[in-house]
């Protein structure tokens, strides 16, 4: 009885076959590696871009900049790495998976103070350091962290608001949270007076804000660039997309600045 | 006191040798390798990373004394309200007949299983400043010390209340009756017969509620918030240093890993000579 062995055997190769070209002539997946302050932003730009690239699917994966150089340098498969920082996007490229120089900066994010919907006691910069506020922001190791320190820092110096300004301010924190997220979440629910977060997180909870001068704040650069294994036609055709008007328009909605001196 | 046994053994006997079999333990010893590999191998590359030498060094710094302080203070704390707030329900448990028993029983054990994470957010949503309780009644409580204990007790609570339930529940209740025969109130019958009885797995569940209790993480950075010197325990800092000072880390991971196995040690051995 060997006959029906020998169809079942040339039956599924050719299923597999069939399932092999079927997979060639479908979609292709785009797989981007994303900040997380990114999600909004990039989950409308890849709608948009896998509506004007039938045939490419875009697969996000966002986590901290951290997070997600450390996954590169591991070795996960990725075609694509948008990072918060520049600071990142080097980890990847010290580790070979991101070619020196392919980097493109295309946005930009700022801090903001933000307080409680309904408001509280501090309106103006200058009440964070009433006694009794109370104030969150991130950890030392987030960077979002280290840019809150930067501009306490330089609001005492130069931006005259006393030169005991960062040690009260320090002074009434309350807790450093472990991301920038976290600073939303509780400010929003009323648990502290006021934090500090990105221009974009403002925008994604309900909280009001209080503006800090620009030569105050502290500018965050975001890089995107392909990964030096992954699929180089897309990944180009997609950071085009990224820096397009269009692109841009859509990071400006969600709060992020454009890069100064960009050709858009 | 039998409640003061291993929980692996919950009745210590001398056990008879099945007729027949060799009571060797070889082949099981060689099963048991890989889970007994798999737990003992992280711990120790966790020892070999630090050294004596970086662990006394760190000891010294404000930031590794100041987690240690605020960790030993509150979970002190925390296992007093344990024991105060969780023998009456253990008791209640153990000895009382009530409809809805097995419910309270299961509401007592929830937090055990209930991840830290979610403890954390429903603490904050009733006794936060704009909580069910915490609005109405103007409390201030997150970002305190005191909602680094209301986080662990939360969490921990579960451990002291089942070990003395059980212990309560190993009281013979002919002892119970004879005292009530003699004229011995609700209260003295607890008091003077059930917890002198009940007494080592009390302190065996009040031991168990510290040791978690000291690891508890995901609640007290939710409701309590980070901040050297006054809500930042032994495992938010490690959880922090890893990102900024490893060494730092480390050396408290050391630190909570020896205190939490001589916790166990104490449970399991030091208590089973009483």
């Amino acid at each position: 009885m060997h006959f029906p062995l020998r169809h079942l055997l040339v039956a599924s190769f050719m299923l597999l076959a069939a399932c092999s070209l079927g997979e060639g002539a479908q979609r292709q997946t785009l797989t981007v590696y994303a900040a997380a302050s990114l999600s909004g932003a990039f989950a409308e730009i890849a709608e948009q871009y896998e509506w004007e690239h039938p045939g490419v699917s875009v697969r996000l994966n966002l986590g901290g900049s951290q997070q997600l150089a450390q996954q590169l340098v591991q070795g996960a498969p990725a075609d694509l790495f948008a990072s918060a920082n520049t600071e990142q996007m080097r980890v990847a490229q010290e580790a070979g998976r991101v070619a020196p120089g392919t980097e493109v900066l295309f946005a930009t994010n700022r801090l903001v103070v933000i307080t409680p919907p309904g408001g509280t006691e501090v309106d103006t910069l200058v009440d964070l350091v009433r006694p009794g506020v109370r104030v969150i922001l991130a950890d030392e190791a987030v960077p979002a962290g280290r840019y809150a320190r930067a501009f306490l820092m330089r609001a005492g110096v130069a931006g005259g608001l006393g030169d005991d300004y960062e040690k009260n301010v320090l002074g009434n924190v309350v807790s450093y949270e472990q991301n920038v997220r976290a600073v939303l979440t509780k400010v929003a629910l009323g648990e502290a007076d006021a934090g500090v977060v990105y221009e974009s997180d403002a925008l994604a909870g309900d909280v009001g804000r209080i503006a800090i001068p620009a030569e105050l704040n502290v500018v965050a650069s975001y890089a995107i660039a392909p990964v030096a294994d992954g699929a180089e036609a897309n990944a180009a055709s997609f950071i085009a997309f990224v820096l397009s008007p269009r692109g841009q328009a859509i990071l400006a909605s969600y709060g992020f600045g454009a890069v100064t001196g960009m050709e858009s | 006191m039998a409640a003061a046994g291993s929980p692996f053994r919950p009745r210590e006997r001398r056990e008879q040798p099945v007729p027949g079999s060799r009571r060797r333990a070889g082949i099981w010893w060689w099963l048991s390798l890989p889970m007994l590999l798999f737990l003992t191998v992280p711990l120790l590359a966790l020892l070999l990373r630090s050294s004596p030498a970086t662990v006394t060094h760190y000891l010294r710094t404000p930031a590794v004394q100041q987690a240690l302080a605020l960790s030993l203070g509150t979970t002190n704390v925390t296992m007093v309200l344990a024991v105060v707030l969780g023998t009456p329900a253990a008791y209640l448990v153990a000895r009382r007949r009530f409809p809805g028993r097995r419910t309270v029983e299961a509401l007592l054990d929830l937090p055990v299983i209930l991840p830290p994470a979610v403890a954390g957010v429903a603490l904050l949503l009733a006794f936060g400043r704009r909580g069910l309780i915490g609005g109405p009644l103007g409390l201030e409580i997150t970002f305190t010390p005191a909602a680094v204990v209301m986080a662990q007790l939360f969490v921990a609570s579960p451990f002291f209340v089942r070990a003395a339930a059980l212990g309560f529940a190993s009281v013979e209740p002919e002892l119970l009756q004879a005292a009530a025969l003699d004229g011995a109130g609700a209260w003295r019958r607890f008091r003077h017969v059930a917890l002198p009885l009940a007494w080592p797995a009390l302190l065996e569940g009040a031991i168990m509620a510290w040791a978690r209790a000291l690891g508890e993480f995901g609640a007290t950075i939710i409701f309590a918030g980070n901040l050297p010197g006054r809500t930042q325990t032994m495992p938010l800092a490690i959880y922090l240093g890893f990102e900024l000072e490893l060494d730092m880390a480390l050396t408290l991971a050391v630190i909570l890993l020896g205190l939490s196995f001589f916790a166990l040690v104490l449970v399991r051995v030091g208590l089973r000579k009483w």
